[in-house]
């Protein structure tokens, strides 16, 4: 996919955000713990999360090794950018247009080249990012919690994305799809609530 | 002697499903927590959803491969389309009698081992998705966390598929293929007793 193409993605998906409505929950540990498990109490943030982890391991050592940095750089550089101008939670047509689309190439498992799967990842990130930085606009320490979060993207997309890849017989990289499967389910209940 | 037993087993299988408690269509408890308490016990509420959802197991669990995975992912995904029309205030018509159909025809399939071309068994688990995913989306409250629910919802109803499936890996035994066919007569008669329900 070409930067501009990306760049043009992104601030698509940037331009239509609705008010925040999320902030960093404070784990009593400090700012960079606040990040730390900042993901893993965001339901959205999780699912996409899981959902490119799979689909990078799905894809292969090689794949999986662009994803892991590339999620991370591009999620903080959208933090940045959510943090300067303050960029609201992304709207809930954007999740579930992200969760079918993510939970789709998931399921039918084709063989996109890693550099399409990287520039995914890429949007997503500054995508998602940007909704965080706009959740930490308002703190003091925002470095290290952003910093806590970018930490705990790479780790959870390696043991994820490690996992997928090592995966050997037929049946359980079927199971990998049928989660991508529940993903995409769960972004067209999302389209319907967003309608509702 | 074995085949008495197997027969005791079935038998035992009827009574226990007979003797299943009050009959519950699939509607949201009252009071119960919103997000994804709610959206996991949904699917669960009620015994003509689950007797759908297990038998689609069950029929995969017999096809074999690919059958096996391609009808649990056809389910979800199609039932997460009719709850979005459900969401979206699209009215469908007859879903409660869609409902009961489905018990029945997916109970005759697995009763006689139907074993068609594997796009004519998606279609007939999809369309019978789409009514299931519809009652599941007009029944639920307001006020409900919409990804919290969908979660918990797209998580139950695979784990009941995945029920059917593990309990579909006995038909590798002679008796585990007459225990199999014997829960999908189970499922036929619960479809036609929900049937009565929705016409009556």
């Amino acid at each position: 996919m070409k930067r501009s193409g990306i760049i043009f993605a992104a601030g698509l998906l940037l331009i239509t955000a609705s008010p925040a409505r999320a902030h960093l929950m404070n784990s009593g540990f400090g700012p960079f713990y606040d990040g730390l498990v900042h993901p893993f109490v965001t339901p959205i943030d999780l699912l996409v999360l899981i959902a490119l982890a799979l689909l990078a391991g799905l894809r292969g050592p090689a794949c999986g090794r662009s994803v892991l940095f590339a999620l991370p750089t591009a999620w903080l550089a959208g933090m940045a950018v959510g943090i300067v101008w303050t960029i609201p939670a992304v709207p809930m047509w954007t999740n579930a247009a992200v969760a079918v689309l993510l939970g789709l190439l998931v399921a039918t498992d084709r063989p996109w080249p890693p550099m399409v799967v990287a520039a995914l990842a890429v949007v997503i990130g500054i995508v998602y990012g940007a909704a965080n930085g706009g959740e930490l606009a308002d703190r003091e320490v925002r470095a290290a919690a952003a910093f806590g979060i970018a930490c705990s993207l790479f780790v959870t997309v390696a043991l994820l994305a490690a996992f997928v890849v090592s995966l050997k017989p037929d049946w359980t990289r079927l199971a990998v799809r049928v989660a991508g499967s529940w993903v995409a389910a769960i972004g067209l209940l999302l389209f319907g609530w967003t309608m509702r | 002697m074995a085949s008495a037993r197997s027969t005791q087993y079935v038998m035992a299988c009827i009574a226990l499903t007979l003797a299943w408690p009050a009959v519950v269509f699939g509607h949201v408890q009252t009071g119960s927590a919103s997000g994804i308490a709610s959206g996991l016990s949904h699917p669960v509420s009620g015994l003509d959803h689950i007797l759908a959802m297990i038998a689609v197991g069950l029929w995969g669990a017999q096809l074999g491969k690919p059958a096996v995975w391609v009808l649990p992912v056809a389910f979800p995904v199609v039932m997460a389309l009719g709850g979005m029309l459900g969401l979206m205030g699209v009215d469908l018509p007859a879903i409660e009698i869609g409902i009961a159909l489905s018990a029945i025809v997916l109970g005759i399939a697995v009763f006689v081992e139907a074993k068609p071309a594997l796009w004519i068994a998606a279609v007939i688990v999809a369309f019978f998705a789409v009514f299931h995913g519809h009652a599941h989306g007009t029944e639920l409250p307001e006020g409900t966390n919409g990804l919290l629910y969908s979660i918990g919802f797209v998580i139950a109803t695979g784990l009941l598929h995945g029920v059917g499936i593990a309990f579909g890996l006995v038909h590798q035994w002679p008796a585990g293929k007459v225990a199999l066919r014997a829960a999908g007569a189970c499922v036929c008669i619960g479809g036609v007793y929900f049937l009565y329900g929705a016409l009556a």
